[in-house]
């Protein structure tokens, strides 16, 4: 059986020899694991082994791409994708400089879950499950695990030759509850870069989910309308996640006059206290890595700074065509699609408004906590808090329904006047562009502050 | 192929009491343009075989995609079937299927060229009719295997081919942003764009201007793209045999009372001839059938999978479906039986309301419990029955059981929306709206 090391080394040469402006190869070979619970039991248990690659070429500006699972007549596929780039290519190529490396990034032992056995990880859910079945009125639970190693080498006609080990952890949980009439869900998500103990010692915080479940039975929903909002650290990591951070990935830019100009760096499109950064160079997080898929080195790129949109998501080809330079942001899910600018660890930096502060000024007003989910249409975007409380003088007040809040991207960004002194970061999202998902991301914020925010309700 | 599904079941005869293979092969073209421009032709193959175990009355499951390492997939399927969940069913020994027509082998034959011309096509079309607006549009043919054996005597296959075209339009005034697109596919090749362009077309001169509605509660038309966006994902929710088996169903006790409006119906047909969704087995081997879920508003079946059907002590509806791992309930075609009104009748209708195309978001909140809350991503105002121009920053919040309790009216022409859903218009009477 070909092993993708021995197909690597062969086509580190075969790729310079034929015509395009650019060809690059990607190869990975991964072995994942997952269990899932639905209620009580154990529903399904399973592992998986997945090799494969591509290669991808550019001729005169256009791209082809051929993704395949065996690994032999790759001479043929290099050969398809070059046609298909010079069916599509019909004016220049145009390419950010990068250096040449040769590199191999390597993971400790202690970050690839596939060496912890099943049967430690199956233990572990078993307690968490068995917690949360110890809250009354619950109707049923899931719970999602899952793990992934992955090597992966990629290689272009430059003479780049990168292997890179990766690794991911997820752990998603569910309590529903119900009174007969209605049903109530709290959720929990979190995930680690291959670090398995990051899923270990969280009784307090299943516990406390199932609580929650149940108490939104009782819980009145939110009356709709504008509020000043305040979003704890991990929903307003997907606020500029969604609203800020796919307004910056430049490939909904650089080809688009329109979007040139609203983006033009140099805006002003919030507070001087605001600054958002985006950066795989950023250790340690599930967005944290070397080098991006085309081979460009992990940077830590500010976007906005002191409220002036400074920076942009690039791959080496929307830096080309914008003048910028390539921050390392083209990734790709897997080796069944081309890279994409993409997202890696996106935060809003720590500023220094206490919580206490933040709240004591409110009248009425809501503390959303949480996430379920987030999308964004550029200009618009919803996301949805998981718990949500009025605020009432000064206080948190009572528990309501979780709320979805949305908003105008640019309205919403100036709208923020106060953020917070505990910057923490959400590891649990996965993020989806193109029919690429779930991309290992992570996000976070300090508590931030909105005025006049549109919430959702009766 | 055929091989190496009978090697493993070999193999693994001495080491568990059941199991079954299954293998999916695909290989998929796709044409992309961004920017009023072809971008990027590509072709994808993919396959993977994965094997589903009983051993010692506990269910265990491998997946992988290289054929050649059985090794592999029998040891890893035995080592978690450990752990596994009880193994609570036979798996079926069927072997003749009745015809579902899902291939069509002109499909393939469609040339690169005419792919590319085709994408030329609706680009040009759309940038002669708006011309600021900037297209993405994408052409893509692929074909897919499915065989499925196991140690009960299955052996089934069958091939189906697909075809998909759609655009996608962005026009950017300022901070202003308006999306619009449609798409159509179809096992046969779609060489035809005009449906496709007729109604981006539409979508650019309603939205031309912009209109302002207050909040308070209002009449709604949700158009199949606007109620593919709100009320398909809680429904199918509803209806899925795992949920209601756990008890979180607002439909569980629910079968057989009038929970909805009388003029709504709801079904499952995987089994229309040339619709992407059809097949003639599920992916564990059991029959297609059309499957009522709702008739005259009155909940009748929930689909089940062969795990679940066991569980609650009913038969498999054939809705085992995969995504790389176990099957678990799935729905194949969904059908919102079409109504009698026209849409004309419908706006003529209402003095002040809404037109729903999209809403962003709405499926993110409690699903289960049929509440939504959407940025109304498209949609128009209605003034004394006409449509006057685009809503922006304006949130609808309703609970779909609620709302198809009672149906104003219903529309007489449904249509696809994406591959899998066939809808008609619907007409509330009255939904909570926000703003600003």
């Amino acid at each position: 059986m070909p092993n993708i090391e021995d197909i690597a080394k062969e086509l580190a040469s075969k790729l310079k020899e034929h015509k395009a402006d650019y060809i690059e190869a990607h190869l990975e070979d991964s072995v994942s694991s997952y269990i899932t619970y639905r209620g009580k039991v154990l529903e399904s248990i399973g592992k998986s082994a997945s090799v494969g690659g591509n290669i991808r070429a550019l001729v005169n500006g256009g791209w082809g791409f051929v993704s395949f699972n065996s690994l032999e007549n790759i001479d043929e596929r290099i050969e398809l994708a070059v046609q298909e780039a010079r069916i599509a290519g019909k004016g220049s190529s145009h390419l950010a400089k990068i250096p040449v490396v040769v590199d191999t990034a390597s993971i400790g032992s202690k970050q690839n879950p596939g060496n912890i056995p099943l049967a430690h990880k199956k233990e572990l859910l078993d307690s968490y499950n068995a917690l949360i079945w110890k809250t009354p009125r619950l109707k049923t639970s899931n719970i999602g695990y899952g793990d992934a190693y992955k090597t992966s080498i990629f290689l272009n006609s430059e003479g780049s030759f990168i292997r890179q080990e990766r690794s991911d952890v997820t752990l998603g949980m569910a309590a529903i509850a119900s009174d007969g009439n209605q049903v109530q869900q709290a959720n929990m998500s979190l995930g680690s870069p291959g670090d398995f103990t990051a899923m270990e010692n969280l009784e307090g915080a299943v516990r406390e989910m199932a609580a929650k479940a149940v108490g939104l039975l009782a819980a009145p929903q939110a009356k709709g309308g504008e509020y000043t909002v305040v979003l704890d650290p991990v929903l307003a990591g997907v606020f500029v996640h969604e609203a800020f951070g796919h307004l910056s990935e430049a490939d909904f830019v650089y080809e688009n006059d329109s979007m040139r100009e609203l983006m033009v760096l140099g805006k002003k499109f919030g507070p001087p206290e605001l600054n958002i950064i985006d950066g795989a160079a950023v250790p340690d997080l599930r967005g944290s890595f070397n080098y991006d898929d085309e081979g460009t080195p992990a940077t830590k790129t500010h976007l906005i700074k002191e409220g002036v949109l400074v920076g942009r998501l690039h791959s080496r080809e929307t830096a080309e065509k914008m003048g910028e330079k390539p921050t390392g942001n083209a990734r790709a899910v897997n080796y069944r699609h081309p890279p994409i600018v993409r997202m890696t660890n996106t935060y809003i930096e720590q500023g220094e408004t206490t919580f206490d502060e933040m709240i004591s000024s409110i009248k009425e007003g809501v503390y959303a906590r949480n996430w379920y989910g987030g999308t964004t249409s550029m200009e618009m975007f919803t996301f949805s808090a998981g718990e949500a409380f009025m605020i009432r003088d000064g206080k948190i007040a009572e528990l309501v329904r979780p709320v979805v809040l949305t908003g105008n991207v640019f309205e919403t960004l100036q709208n923020i006047d106060a953020i917070g002194d505990d910057l923490a970061m959400n590891q649990g999202g996965g993020c989806g562009k193109s029919g690429q998902s779930p991309l290992p991301v992570s996000n976070g914020s300090p508590h931030i502050r909105i005025l006049k925010c549109l919430v959702g309700g009766k | 192929m055929l091989n190496i599904i009978q090697q493993i079941l070999d193999k693994t005869a001495a080491l568990a009491q059941s199991a079954e293979v299954f293998m999916f092969t695909s290989e998929e073209t796709p044409i992309v343009f961004e920017a009023n421009r072809l971008k990027s032709l590509q072709s994808k193959e993919s396959r993977s075989i994965s094997l589903r175990v009983f051993k010692n009355g506990r269910i265990g499951f491998a997946s992988s995609n290289k054929p050649e390492d059985i090794d592999f997939l029998v040891k890893s399927a035995i080592e978690t079937a450990e752990f596994g969940a009880k193994a609570n069913f036979q798996l079926p020994s069927q072997t003749n299927f009745s015809v579902v027509e899902v291939y069509d082998s002109n499909t393939e034959k469609v040339s690169l060229d005419e792919m590319v011309n085709l994408g030329n096509g609706m680009v040009s079309a759309l940038t002669e009719y708006t011309p600021d607006i900037l297209c993405e549009a994408s052409i893509s043919r692929n074909t897919l295997s499915i065989d499925i054996a196991n140690s009960s005597g299955l052996e089934a296959a069958y091939k189906k081919s697909g075809f998909a075209v759609s655009v996608e339009g962005t026009v950017i005034h300022g901070s202003d942003m308006l999306f619009v697109g449609e798409g159509e596919s179809s096992c046969h090749p779609v060489l035809d764009t005009t449906r496709v362009l007729d109604s981006v077309r539409l979508q650019l001169d309603r939205a031309r201007n912009q209109a302002k509605i207050n909040s308070g509660k209002f009449p709604v038309i949700f158009t199949p793209d606007g109620l593919a966006s709100a009320f398909i994902s809680p429904l199918m929710a509803a209806f899925n045999g795992k949920v209601v088996l756990e008890g979180a169903s607002p439909m569980g006790n629910k079968l057989g009372q009038q929970v909805f409006d009388s003029k709504f119906s709801l079904y499952d047909e995987p089994t229309i001839a040339f619709q992407p969704g059809s097949r003639p087995f599920d992916d564990e081997g059991v029959a297609s059938e059309k499957l009522a879920l709702v008739e005259h508003g009155i909940p009748k079946n929930f689909y089940y999978d062969l795990k679940t059907g066991a569980l609650a002590g009913k038969k498999s509806t054939g809705h085992g479906g995969r995504a790389g791992g176990l099957p678990s309930p799935s729905p194949t075609t969904i059908i919102i039986k079409e109504g009698n009104t026209s849409v004309e009748e419908m706006l003529s209708d209402i003095k002040e309301g809404l037109y729903i195309e999209a809403l962003m978001g709405a499926t993110q909140g409690n699903v289960l419990g049929g509440d939504f809350s959407g940025n109304v991503l498209l949609g128009y105002k209605i003034e004394h029955g006409k449509i006057t121009g685009r809503v922006k920053d304006t949130m609808v919040f309703g609970n779909v059981y609620q709302l198809l309790k009672d149906i104003e009216a219903i529309g007489n022409d449904a249509k696809w929306v994406g591959a899998r859903l066939m809808a008609p218009a619907i007409y509330c009477p009255s939904i909570s709206v926000a703003s600003k």
